[in-house]
């Protein structure tokens, strides 16, 4: 049942609706110039999902920038989990990479993507960099805390019972450490998003930063929002889904449930 | 957790290493030529770049130009952010019809990555001031709004029946007992805030502005001026990296001056 709140929430949402309305269509308080009216929207969104814009229809651009922030999590998590559970398993590692990091860490992602651009150019490749470069500073650390959190009991338990060093690592560091690496992923996912729209707004071919950015050369407010409420949608889907992830892989630990 | 920390000498001798062996290696690369060295400017190269960029132009000004007309952008959108976040949150936490009203509002919004604004931002204000601001403003402001709402939100429920019972008013319950003890939420979030905002303003100038470290980004890149894009990270690393510990060093001051532990 939907309570008081709910109601005065829905209310909420449906006087915004009614606003947008009003002052696009009903007043012509905005421009369409300036901001799209309702209808503006839907045009440009059945424009986009079905005879397509800038080089494709609203699916392929979608799909184009998600496999992108996938691919580019993949790798950030391929290589930025072993580092970050090396660092916390070895002082000296930790004493070694640390240095390095303070040095690049203050960099944002985003300063990176001219220089993605001059390596890589405009394709994929230089969009997976950045995005690489967004979710793995945050992996590496997150995978370091999380070794350092493990309870000194459970190790010495398992290496008691004479475990060899690589089953130490996959069924006992890496699973007890996932708590955190898992908060770690949370906060790269924004990041990689915010990182691939930026790059794709910057330059590319194909992708939903790019439908945003011939929106704007083409002064097109219907498809501009359509762009932002894909990417909003988008980075919405994500999010449930790795929650969902996390949950399915950390069903055993309870304190992490809220 | 597994084995006992390095003695400092140690550490330092590591970390030593660790550090030369980065920077070796990029000379390394550079040097030999396996990357181009048009693609793959060498230490030195980016460091005499900086030091040449202070005084002759690049993009039509010097870097230190170009870095305050980025923290002039970025100072208007991290204080109009935290001018109307932390009110609006302090005031949502204390009435809760604003709270079931702008809520559902703000989670809409929040998924929208702040650097999507660009095109309206490019639409609305073009490539001035306005532009950037927006961004910068759009990144700050969730952070400052969150942190003010729960700040006020979990204030200890006796102090509120307190000043309730005393027949304290509503303008004065926010202004004299949920500010004062959602301040340490508030810095921790003005403090995330800056960090957001800093990096909205490095994408917000790559693509709608005439002036600053990210347009000088651009065009170093569009003119394949590799030292010259690495310059403009090191400066944006270096000014990020200073804002941070000067907003840490505040919180720190602020908690000691509370009686908090740092």
């Amino acid at each position: 049942m939907i309570g008081r709140r709910g109601w005065v929430s829905l209310a909420s949402v449906a006087a915004m609706l009614l606003l947008w309305f009003v002052v696009t269509t009903a007043t012509g308080l905005v421009s369409p110039g300036r901001f799209p009216s309702p209808a503006d929207f839907w045009q440009s969104l059945s424009q986009i999902a079905t005879r397509g814009y800038a080089g494709g229809a609203l699916a392929n651009h979608a799909f184009h920038s998600l496999r992108l922030v996938v691919l580019g999590f993949l790798v950030a998590i391929a290589t930025g989990v072993p580092l970050g559970l090396w660092m916390g398993w070895s002082r000296r590692a930790e004493a070694a990479i640390n240095p390095i990091f303070l040095i690049i860490r203050p960099i944002p992602p985003l300063a990176w993507i001219p220089l993605a651009i001059l390596w890589l150019g405009l394709g994929d490749a230089a969009k997976i960099m950045v995005i690489w470069f967004a979710a793995f500073v945050p992996s590496v650390i997150n995978s370091f805390a999380g070794v350092r959190s493990i309870d000194r009991p459970i190790i010495e338990a398992a290496r008691m019972l004479g475990t060899p060093r690589w089953r130490l690592i996959s069924e006992v560091i890496a699973p007890a450490a996932s708590p955190m690496i898992f908060t770690g992923l949370r906060l790269s996912l924004q990041a990689a998003w915010t990182t691939l729209v930026a790059a794709e707004l910057v330059g590319a071919l194909v992708g939903i930063g790019f439908v945003l950015n011939m929106a704007q050369q083409d002064i097109y407010p219907g498809m501009i929002l359509v762009g932002m409420v894909t990417v909003g949608v988008l980075g919405w889907a994500t999010t449930m889904l790795l929650g969902r992830v996390e949950r399915r892989a950390l069903a055993w630990n309870v304190a992490g449930r809220d | 957790m597994n084995s006992p920390p390095l003695r400092i000498g140690e550490k330092l001798i590591w970390g030593m290493l660790g550090l030369a062996g980065f920077i070796g290696l990029w000379t390394v690369l550079s040097a030999c030529g396996i990357v181009p060295r048009q693609f793959l400017p060498s230490p030195l190269d980016v460091l005499s770049r900086i030091v040449q960029l202070t005084t002759s132009p690049f993009a039509g000004a010097t870097l230190p130009q170009h870095l305050a007309s980025s923290l002039q952008r970025y100072a208007y959108g991290v204080l109009l952010a935290a001018g109307i976040g932390v009110p609006l949150g302090l005031l949502m936490g204390w009435f809760r019809l604003l709270d079931d009203i702008v809520t559902p509002l703000f989670d809409g919004l929040r998924f929208i990555a702040p650097i999507a604004w660009v095109p309206f931002a490019a639409l609305w204000f073009g490539t001035g001031i306005g532009g950037p601001v927006l961004i910068i403003f759009a990144g700050a402001f969730p952070p400052c709004l969150i942190n003010a709402y729960r700040g006020a939100r979990f204030v200890e429920p006796r102090l509120i029946e307190a000043a309730s019972m005393l027949g304290t008013g509503d303008l004065r319950m926010i202004l004299e007992i949920l500010l004062p003890a959602a301040t340490p939420s508030i810095v921790a979030g003005l403090r995330v805030a800056a960090g957001l905002g800093w990096q909205s303003l490095v994408g917000a100038e790559l693509i709608v502005a005439a002036a600053g470290v990210g347009f000088m980004m651009v065009q170093a890149q569009a003119n394949v001026a590799t030292p010259t894009v690495m310059a403009g990270m090191a400066a944006i690393g270096i000014v990020g990296m200073l804002i941070d510990i000067l907003l840490r060093q505040g919180e720190a001051w602020m908690r000691r001056r509370r009686g908090l532990e740092a």
